[in-house]
């Protein structure tokens, strides 16, 4: 009688459930909000905030692709994830996603205060049960509303900092949720095949391509002004305006080329840009912010 | 008679690996803990109005 086969996952199958791509933009957005907030902070508060948020972010990943792990298999993209590739039991996934998310939660308690805990326990339950149970499979407007969890990271930082909330960081975090849109959609344009057959109502399998275009552009024309608003708040000064206009004029051209053809290397193009646009506009913030230390 | 699951040489590395770092994730943890506790201590967090 054959011996009976188990299957052990590896470290890396339980740091992919973590999504450590998503971790890494979240952790970054967060380091921005936590070095503008005013003042100086402390360094060891500071890493513990953001190391809380990433865990954060880690756990409501893993709560995802527990709940979200039958149309994952059904997707060339998402099928080679641990749990529907049967590296880790579902219920592992659960039981280490509800566990980081305490930890995450408590930590953020102890280093920062209850605001920042609090901020970070409604997002870990807007993306895991919000966006993930309810929204993902009934609406289109799934990502947009949902994209509120992957823009809120710079606000909590910044309460982690000051106790506080104020307009600069909800800006950021409005800055994220209208580049969420035309981000994802760019992706959802490639994919609407597989979206379709796993059952999920992205715009371009319920409102269709050209719909979905037109709602890029709507979205761009929001999004490359907002960018400009932290230079009228005075968070940011000369140089964030310049790349944030430039930014934002390109972004609005790839925007509006995917907006009159159909053509996939327009959307592909899109969602690549798109990505540098995020990053090159919160790195202008803490860098405009040292330059600006160094020449006084 | 009862089948225990086997785990060949690989499976017993992997979950050796994995211990190690459930471990080490455990022990990072209590250090962040100690951490945070000496830098509040710093900030002068018990300083305050009975």
């Amino acid at each position: 009688m054959p011996a009976l086969q188990a299957h052990v996952a590896s470290t890396s199958d339980y740091i992919a459930l973590l999504k450590p791509r998503v971790m890494s933009l979240v952790v970054f957005t967060a380091l921005v909000g936590y070095v503008m907030a005013p003042g100086a902070g402390d360094a060891v508060l500071g890493f513990a905030s953001v190391l809380a948020i990433a865990v954060g972010a880690g756990a409501s990943g893993a709560l995802n692709m527990w709940y979200d792990a039958d149309i994952d298999a059904k997707m060339a993209r998402t099928m080679a994830r641990p749990i529907p590739s049967g590296a880790v039991a579902p219920e592992e996934a659960l039981a280490l996603g509800l566990a980081l998310s305490v930890f995450a939660v408590l930590t953020m308690a102890l280093a920062a205060n209850v605001l920042a805990a609090c901020l970070l326990a409604f997002t870990i339950f807007f993306y895991a049960v919000v966006y993930t149970m309810w929204l993902k499979r009934r609406t289109p407007q799934n990502i947009v509303i949902g994209g509120l969890a992957g823009a809120l990271p710079p606000a909590i930082a910044w309460a982690a900092k000051m106790d506080a909330l104020a307009l600069d960081p909800l800006l950021l975090v409005a800055i994220i949720f209208f580049w969420t849109p035309p981000h994802f959609w760019a992706l959802s344009l490639l994919r609407a095949d597989e979206y379709k057959a796993a059952g999920v109502p992205m715009l371009p399998v319920t409102h269709g391509p050209a719909e979905t275009r037109k709602q890029i552009l709507l979205y761009s024309c929001i999004l490359a002004p907002l960018a400009l608003a932290p230079v009228a708040t005075g968070l940011a000064g000369p140089l964030y305006g310049a790349i944030a206009a430039a930014g934002g004029a390109a972004f609005l051209y790839f925007a509006w080329r995917v907006a009159r053809s159909d053509a996939p290397k327009h959307a592909r193009a899109l969602f690549f840009f798109s990505i540098l646009y995020l990053f090159t506009l919160f790195a202008a913030l803490p860098a405009e912010r040292l330059i600006g230390l160094i020449a006084r | 008679m009862t089948d225990f699951v086997r785990l060949t040489p690989e499976q017993e590395r992997a979950r050796k690996r994995r211990n190690l770092m459930l471990a080490l994730a455990l022990v990072g943890f209590i250090a962040l803990v100690f951490i945070i506790t000496l830098a509040k201590l710093k900030a002068g967090v018990l300083v305050r109005p009975l």
